[in-house]
This record gives C-alpha cells, sequence and structure tokens, in this order.
C-alpha cells in the first residue's frame, strides 16, 4: 500500500484529525460520551492506519518499542497510584474526595487522572499487539 | 417506528450472521464481522447507550478487523476443507442456545421499570451523582468513581493481554532478531 499515492496522502491528512479526536473524546470524557478506553483505541487507530500505509517499521521510528511497552505499564500504574495516594492521607482506596479542597473538585482530578491511565495503557497495547502481529510478516 | 428500526436492525444482525458462517472466503468473514460490529454499534445507539456503542464501533469495527486481517496475511485467506463432521457441535451449540432462550423467559421485560436492575444501586447513582461526583456524564461517574474498582481490575485484564501477546509473539521476535545478527 505504500505506492499508492491517493492513500498515502488521505492518511496523512486525517491521522492528525483522528489524534485530535481521541484527546477531544479522552478530556471531554466527563461532558458528553467516551472516556479513556474509547480515547485509547481511536488514538490506537489513528497509529495503526499509519502504521498500514507507511509499513510498522515507520510506528518503530515514531515511538521506540521500548518506550511502548513503558506506557503499557505506566497507565496501570497512574491508575493503581491515583488509589492509593487518599489511603496515605487516611481514606479509602480510590476515594477521589480527598484529593481536591472540596469532593467534587477531588472527584475532578480522580477521575481526570484515572482515565489518563485507562487511556495510555489501552492505546499503548492495542499499538503493541498491532506491531506484534504485523511485524512478524516483515520478520 | 423505534420497533421498525430494531426488526431492520436484528434482521441484518442475523443476515450478516448467517453469511458470515457460510461464506468460505475469510477475507470476507472478516469484512462480515466488520458489518455485524457496526450494526452491533448502530442497535446500542437506538438503545441510548452511547458510550457502549463508541466501544463497539471503535473496538469491533476498527481495532480488531484489521488485527484480524493481520492475522489472515499471516494464515492465508481461503478456509480449509474441515476435518470433523458438524453435528455434535450443531447439537451442543443447539442446546445450549435453547437453554439460554428458556433461561430468558424469566427474565423480566425490556425496559421495566420494575425489574431488579433498576432498583438496585442504579436509582441511587442517578439521584446522588450530581451531588456526589458532578460531573455531567453519570456513565463516566459510575465507571471512574463508583465502580473504580471494577475499571482498574478490567485495565488490568488489558494490561495482561499486552503483556501475553508481548510473551507469545514479541520474545520470539527479538531472538530471531539476535540469531540473524549473530551470522
Amino acid at each position: 500500500m505504500r505506492d499508492n499515492p491517493v492513500l498515502r496522502v488521505v492518511t496523512k491528512i486525517i491521522v492528525p484529525v483522528i489524534f485530535l479526536f481521541a484527546l477531544y473524546v479522552q478530556f471531554h470524557g466527563d461532558y458528553g460520551p467516551g472516556g479513556g478506553f474509547q480515547a485509547g483505541v481511536i488514538f490506537a487507530a489513528g497509529l495503526i492506519l499509519y502504521g498500514l500505509i507507511f509499513g510498522t517499521e515507520s510506528i518503530r521510528c515514531l515511538i521506540s518499542t521500548r518506550f511502548l511497552r513503558a506506557l503499557i505499564a505506566a497507565g496501570l500504574l497512574l491508575f493503581a497510584s491515583v488509589g492509593f495516594l487518599p489511603l496515605l492521607m487516611g481514606w479509602n482506596y480510590l476515594d477521589y474526595d480527598a484529593l481536591g479542597q472540596n469532593p467534587l473538585s477531588g472527584q475532578h482530578l480522580g477521575i481526570f487522572l484515572v482515565e489518563l491511565g485507562v487511556g495510555i495503557t489501552v492505546a499503548a497495547v492495542m499499538v503493541t499487539i498491532f506491531v506484534a502481529f504485523a511485524g512478524r510478516r516483515d520478520s | 417506528m423505534v420497533e421498525a428500526v430494531n426488526i431492520v436492525l436484528l434482521g441484518l444482525l442475523v443476515i450478516t450472521a448467517v453469511a458470515a458462517i457460510r461464506l468460505h472466503d475469510l477475507f470476507a468473514v472478516v469484512m462480515m464481522f466488520g458489518i455485524y460490529s457496526l450494526l452491533a454499534a448502530t442497535v446500542f445507539v437506538v438503545l441510548d447507550a452511547v458510550d457502549v456503542a463508541f466501544t463497539e464501533a471503535a473496538v469491533g469495527v476498527g481495532i480488531s478487523t484489521i488485527l484480524m486481517l493481520t492475522t489472515l496475511g499471516l494464515v492465508g485467506r481461503w478456509e480449509r476443507r474441515p476435518v470433523h463432521r458438524p453435528f455434535l457441535p450443531l447439537l451442543v451449540v443447539v442446546v445450549t442456545g435453547a437453554a439460554l432462550i428458556y433461561g430468558t423467559l424469566d427474565m423480566p421485560h425490556f425496559g421495566d421499570p420494575d425489574a431488579p436492575v433498576h432498583q438496585h444501586v442504579a436509582p441511587r447513582y442517578l439521584e446522588q451523582s450530581p451531588d456526589e461526583i458532578g460531573i455531567p456524564n453519570v456513565v463516566t461517574g459510575v465507571l471512574a468513581s463508583y465502580r473504580g474498582y471494577d475499571t482498574l481490575g478490567e485495565l488490568t485484564v488489558i494490561f495482561t493481554a499486552g503483556v501475553g501477546v508481548l510473551a507469545l509473539l514479541g520474545i520470539r521476535r527479538r531472538r530471531q532478531d539476535e540469531a540473524t545478527r549473530e551470522r
């Protein structure tokens, strides 16, 4: 598919829009439909489209494999450690009320961080699985 | 009007499923799976479950179709002739399906406000979440805050899936790379 000019041009136009939409779904999930899981999948779909058209090597140039693997753990760690913060302050595990000046702002911050963790891990896992599958054919 | 939309969508779902079973061109089967997921996402929109429809559209239509296509690139496009007879699996599937349909006869009607699922914690979440969580999307509030443990568990499942794929496919690849480098 690398030789098809239409696919190359359209991909270069559409991939930034997909990334932007993924970020919108991620950070607007409190107000509209969406959230970390959907945003992570959409972000991964953008990267996978880029990899489909320009080859999986181009994904590896963009994000190194080590960094991608670190991101898989980083998202889950972010989620789990946000849960531990209230525990250190004498509240229950994952009780976001403790994180802010008042319970509502604490909930806002907690949900924001947790959804970010979900998005990071989901996107990294999806891209990793795609690279692992598609990379086997190249080798 | 909604009934007509539901009948058309569910009918198309059945047609797509049967077509996916009948076809032997695996490329076409993958396309059928994609259409099936898209129809399922539309059904979720009709049921007002926009968040679920979003996920189904992104995962079912997008990612899983691409993963199945990359797998097809490895295993070939045409289905092999099955080595076993289909009658015993067919019997098992029919019996299981009949048991499941028999089980649904006891369930409350769709949208019944007295159904147990609408009497348990859901009313409390809907009534208290503006005061306790304060974000307009109750689904996000339930997923991330009320059901934070469950979401953490789900994320751990996804993490484990990623680690599993890396363990099966990633490590072996690296050994091959080292082998070629030594040569």
